[in-house]
């Protein structure tokens, strides 16, 4: 209980950063809104997805990479917090060790949601629309912040086992790049090598994003739906994916903390 | 009165480096004990085992009793830290940092506000309140850190060189603020590399070098042990020197000393004020007209070279935790 409180004054004091910094929200947003524009209007003529509009197709790709790149912030941040000396005022409180990591993980969360937000208004401009009742494009969000709060600990993790935040940037990032784009984010996956096509029916962030599709009435036909159980069950499997980081990643990045914090 | 803070057999190593070793002290319930030592002494190292910030390679610690390693919660609970680099948050007004400060010790939110407007009005920081912390000066912003560690009005308080890097005046502000909360009957224990501040705050003080304890005892017994004040007076040429000892060596407790080369004559004396005045007196009746004449509080360097044969080093505590 106390790691949740404690927690929330703790993003309370991230999020203040993000209102007296707005720079990390500002890039934060720019770079999808440029994908957004990118592949709609340049790549977007020479992709197709059979039975769908491709910037209907498009969109829960580009919301995908955005939240799990967006999840790198974490790691940098907490990377950031262990450099100051705020971080000795927090130890030596009788608060939740974990509060930390909760309240980072929190207001990353809460910065997803406002560039997705951005994002989303965005995408119906250049022409991305769901064709479900608005509880199942609700559910289509939920579980997109679900799998951007689950990246976060991973990030967590890999910013606290690093000791500086250019090293934390660059290894949060340096991973996304393969993670999301061998996968159906951008293209129907039965394009691929069949090698590839494998690995990229596999990959999480295909069945997040065919999760959304399917949740937000933008899915293609046939083939292009991709192939397997994985992509039968995207949302079964996106659930376990997300349950899995969790229960792997959340105690790994407390275990960092409490290491990198009493060298 | 009990012992607030007892440390036994205390060891911190980096690698091959002995950051403290072996150090033992306790500090009795509402006394002030003051570590002095040189930069990369051991004695942040030592500020950081005893406040449950890093865990000690070997040793133990209680305080009020209660074990720091097996309970670090409940000591946490007791006492209140303040660091050699301000532990504030940049971003946040000085009265966010304390208002967040009293949510994380669970005061409510009521009394978390309450007591973030009391420390900000008694520390002199009202007027920047609602400022960014890191607009502040650095004397501004050690205040807030030590504000940051009143928040829960804590009977135990640890600071570590609470005046390294302010101005005189800024130091002379924090000494009356430590010494009212001492008065209030705060157990305090400090750091410092300045003799004349552990002079001013402290009872008892342990001198640390090496992360070793060189000698420890009141401040008196500590400048017996080094001498005391002395009256210096350097003279334009040799020439007057025995004329300067004949007329002021009476001013001296024991003994004086000459030192030919810098024409200069050093008196130990007991009140070095007074003694001062009767010096310039006399010099002025014999008609000697000094170069420069002063008296001379023994610094940290003189109790090192006292103690050790050598001056103190200047090697930061980074330095040492780096290697």
């Amino acid at each position: 209980m106390d790691a949740i409180i404690d927690g929330w004054v703790v993003a309370k004091r991230n999020l203040i950063k993000i209102k007296r910094v707005p720079d990390l929200l500002i890039f934060s947003t720019i770079q999808p809104i440029m994908f957004v524009l990118l592949f709609a209007y340049v790549f977007g003529g020479a992709i197709s997805a059979p039975g769908v509009n491709y910037r209907e197709f498009l969109m829960a790709g580009i919301f995908t990479q955005t939240v799990a790149f967006g999840s790198a912030i974490t790691g940098m941040g907490l990377a950031e917090d262990m450099t100051k000396g705020i971080i000795d005022r927090f130890r030596s409180l009788p608060m939740s060790r974990a509060a930390v990591l909760v309240g980072r993980t929190t207001s990353d969360l809460i910065n997803n949601i406002l560039v997705v937000a951005i994002m989303a208004i965005c995408g119906l401009i250049v022409g991305w629309r769901t064709h479900t009742n608005p509880l199942d494009v609700a559910a289509g969000f939920g579980l997109l912040f679900l799998f951007g709060y689950a990246m976060s600990w991973i990030s967590a993790t890999i910013g606290l086992s690093v000791r500086s935040v250019e090293v934390a940037q660059s290894a949060g990032f340096i991973w996304m790049f393969p993670l999301t784009f061998l996968s159906n984010a951008f293209v129907p996956t039965d394009t691929l090598p069949t090698f590839l096509q494998y690995v990229a029916d596999w990959n999480p962030i295909s069945a997040i994003v065919a999760a959304l599709r399917d949740l937000w009435g933008n899915s293609p036909t046939g083939a292009a739906r991709g192939a397997g159980w994985s992509m039968e069950n995207p949302g079964l499997y996106s659930l376990i994916t997300i349950a899995v980081i969790l229960a792997v990643f959340v105690p790994l990045s407390i275990r960092a903390y409490r290491k990198a914090a009493s060298r | 009165m009990g012992d607030a803070i007892v440390a036994r057999g205390l060891v911190k190593t980096y690698g091959p480096v002995r950051a403290v070793d072996g150090l033992d002290l306790n500090v009795p319930e509402g006394t002030v004990l003051g570590l002095l030592g040189p930069n990369g002494a051991g004695k942040t190292t030592t500020v950081r085992m005893l406040t449950t910030l890093i865990t000690p390679t070997a040793g133990q610690i209680t305080v009020r009793g209660v074990d720091v390693l097996t309970h670090p919660n409940e000591v946490r609970r007791v006492i209140g830290v303040s660091g050699q680099y301000a532990a504030v948050d940049e971003h946040l007004t000085g009265y966010e940092n304390l208002e967040m400060v009293g949510r994380l010790y669970h005061l409510g939110r009521k009394r978390a506000r309450a007591r973030a407007r009391e420390l900000l009005e008694r520390f002199d920081l009202t007027d920047a309140a609602d400022r960014p912390s890191k607009t502040y000066s650095g004397g501004m912003r050690r205040r807030l850190d030590l504000a940051g560690a009143l928040v829960a009005a804590p009977p135990i308080l640890f600071l570590d060189e609470p005046t390294t890097g302010l101005d005189p005046r800024s130091r002379i502000g924090m000494w009356d603020v430590l010494n009212e909360l001492v008065r209030e009957g705060t157990t305090l224990l400090l750091t410092t590399q300045y003799l004349e501040e552990a002079d001013e705050l402290a009872e008892d003080i342990i001198v640390i070098d090496h992360g070793r304890a060189i000698a420890r005892g009141t401040p008196d017994q500590l400048k017996q042990q080094v001498g005391g004040e002395r009256l210096e007076i350097t003279l334009h040429s040799k020439a007057d020197a025995s004329a300067v000892v004949e007329t002021v060596a009476a001013l001296g407790m024991a003994g004086y000393t000459v030192d030919e080369s810098a024409h200069k004559v050093v008196v130990p004396v007991a009140d070095g004020t007074d003694a001062l005045f009767e010096a310039v007196r006399r010099l002025d009746a014999a008609a000697i007209k000094p170069a420069d004449i002063g008296v001379h509080r023994p610094t940290l360097d003189d109790v090192f070279l006292k103690l050790t044969g050598r001056p103190a080093e200047d090697e930061t505590e980074e330095a040492v935790e780096a290697r």
